[in-house]
């Protein structure tokens, strides 16, 4: 598992969901999603199905997190697997909803 | 880029820009800036410049810049040609897009592709297989805005991806608009919250209408027309708006579709914002703080808080609807005095900002940023118990008398909360006793009866008697520029024969 730069894009290899790095710790991440190693997107695309434990999907749109809130990531392609690091599933960063102001 | 290519995935074809009937989808959208970004690229070119006014291709030619890796750089169209080539040819090099009809103003500047926009337009029509070949670089430079500077040179803010991104993902939920949702822009290209509206309403999946040239009467047609239901103004346009709907009288069909309207880039009159409260009772009003330089928006004054200010007989809540409100989430505000300490509790002082959205940059110029990453504002403020932050203006603007330092905001929210006053302004001009004195243009409104005894009187009451004006001028009206920022040292010229020379 390389290192997750700020930018870089990774595509599930069991759903359809593809995520961008907003930010992330330094040195190498163990992301998955549906409990499979993610990689480079813009591959062959994904075959098999997640894992069920780690099925309740990714939502587009929205970020996830881990428990240190040190690993941030956008989805940018939905899909039925979860998103985890090394067998924890990240959690979604609610934001606090916000009149539009321009 | 990817704020756009994720619209374009979740709601492809819902109108992002234009009229419901045939304004362009999210996935034409997706399309022309592709299809823009391709043009960069076989040019070259190192910036892409805008001297145009807001048009369907806008949205397009900002994402396209993105995609392409390079600046967009939006300039002032109205400046008078000598300056608009001054701040081309600082970008270069560039392609610049001119407004149709125009690109004999750019004309011959060294490193400068001059197309027109109409002609542009036509060639990005073309479709191709749009691959994401884009690459999101937080470093990237996203745009340069050229800030209205009233003195020397103007300089350019540097936006980098990771300020617009980060105020867009704190801010917006992602297709949080309703499909019938419309935003109406009518601020300029050049200006950070015509920039911002397009981020911010294209991430939350809500419909683009743009009006080019403000007008009272063309805007409030629009929202009826189009069925709009947010929109962002500067005080002199809601100024306009409100005076506009008044004079449709009792009749005044209102605007029942419009459910949020938003507000800032600069002092609002009391009188302005509760006549607006009053003839628009449904609509939710957002009142805006932001700089070119924080990526827009930093604090707000929510719908509720507006309702809230206006109903209490509490003043220090009532006094809020002459607030901006309190900070986003990922902003932090602090009150500085001069040496940069942090100012007692309720004192004004600069406003200090930090957030991942805060740039301070200037090209050429580096960071203004301290070493904590604080960017100090320049615009002066404080805060209240409950964290209501108070902008009372430019700190270059306080007036200096007898050694006491004055800041012309907190004269003028005295003087606007008269019935009889439509506009005030406070000034310092040269005093051979006093260093300054304090000046204050009034406009009052017409059928209103109001002398300068009474406004002064007023004023001694509501402060201390040394921020009593020594001459109150009654003028017409005040200079603002097209953006609704007030024009201190133009005044402080038209008024100069009141100092002392």
């Amino acid at each position: 598992m390389p290192e997750l730069t700020p930018g870089s894009r990774w595509a599930s290899q069991v759903c359809t969901t593809e995520v961008i790095v907003v930010r992330a710790p330094d040195g190498d991440v163990d992301l998955e999603c549906g409990a499979s190693p993610v990689v480079a997107a813009g591959g062959s695309g994904p075959d098999g199905s997640p894992d069920a434990g780690a099925a309740d999907g990714s939502l587009l749109g929205k970020r996830y997190v881990d428990g240190d809130d040190t690993l941030e990531l956008l989805c940018t392609k939905p899909g039925d697997g979860s998103l985890g690091v090394g067998g924890t599933l990240l959690g979604l960063k609610e934001a606090k909803p916000l009149p539009a102001s321009d | 880029m990817m704020l756009l290519e994720m619209a374009a995935g979740g709601f492809a074809d819902r109108v992002a820009v234009g009229s419901r009937a045939d304004g362009l989808t999210f996935a034409d959208l997706f399309g022309r800036a592709a299809a823009t970004a391709d043009r960069l690229r076989s040019v070259e070119a190192g910036h892409l410049v805008l001297a145009d006014v807001s048009s369907e291709a806008l949205p397009a030619l900002l994402f396209g810049s993105s995609w392409a890796g390079i600046p967009f750089v939006p300039l002032n169209y109205r400046l008078p040609d000598g300056e608009l080539r001054m701040l081309a040819g600082r970008v270069s090099p560039a392609l610049a897009v001119a407004q149709p009809g125009t690109t004999g103003r750019l004309d011959g500047l060294d490193g400068l592709g001059v197309v027109d926009r109409d002609v542009m337009w036509k060639e990005l029509q073309t479709t191709r297989s749009v691959e994401p070949d884009w690459r999101f670089e937080g470093e990237d430079v996203a745009v340069l805005l050229f800030t209205s500077g009233t003195t020397g040179d103007p300089k350019a803010a540097v936006l980098r991806q990771r300020h617009l991104v980060s105020y867009i993902l704190g801010s917006v939920d992602f297709g949080s608009a309703g499909e019938e949702e419309a935003a109406l822009v009518s601020v300029p290209p050049y200006h950070v919250a015509g920039i911002a509206a397009i981020l911010s309403n294209v991430f939350a999946g809500r419909r683009l209408l743009q009006l080019p040239t403000f007008e009272p009467g063309a805007w409030i047609d629009l929202v009826r027309a189009e069925g709009v239901t947010s929109a962002m103004v500067v005080p002199t346009m809601l100024a306009r708006i409100v005076e506009h709907l008044e004079a449709e009288g009792p009749g005044s069909p209102g605007l029942p579709t419009l459910r949020a309207l938003s507000y800032g880039g600069g002092r609002m009159p009391q009188p302005v914002i509760e006549k607006a409260l009053d003839l628009l009772p449904d609509t939710r009003f957002v009142n805006a703080y932001g700089l070119t330089e924080t990526s827009s928006t930093v604090a707000l004054l929510g719908p509720d808080e507006h309702r809230a200010a206006v109903a209490s007989d509490d003043p220090d809540v009532r006094r809020r609807l002459a607030s901006v409100g309190r900070p986003l989430p990922g902003i932090e505000v602090s009150i500085r005095d001069g040496a940069g300490a942090e100012a007692p509790d309720r004192e004004p002082g600069d406003i200090w900002l930090r957030g991942e959205q805060v740039s301070g940059e200037y090209r050429g110029q580096g960071s203004r940023l301290t070493a904590e990453g604080w960017f100090p504002t320049n615009d002066g403020g404080w805060l209240d118990d409950e964290g209501f932050l108070f902008v009372t203006g430019r700190i270059d603007d306080v007036i200096v008398k007898g050694g006491q330092n004055i800041s012309p905001g907190e004269i003028e929210e005295v003087l606007l909360r008269h019935p009889a006053v439509a506009d005030a302004a406070a000034i310092g001009l040269p005093d051979r006793e006093w260093g300054e004195r304090i000046v204050v243009a009034v406009v009052a409104y017409v059928s209103a009866d109001v002398s300068a005894d009474e406004l002064c009187a007023l004023v001694r009451h509501e402060l201390r008697s040394n921020r009593t004006p020594d001459h109150v001028e009654f003028l017409e009206g005040l200079p603002y520029n097209d953006t609704g920022k007030l024009l201190r040292r133009v005044l402080r010229e038209q008024l100069a024969h009141l100092g002392d020379a």
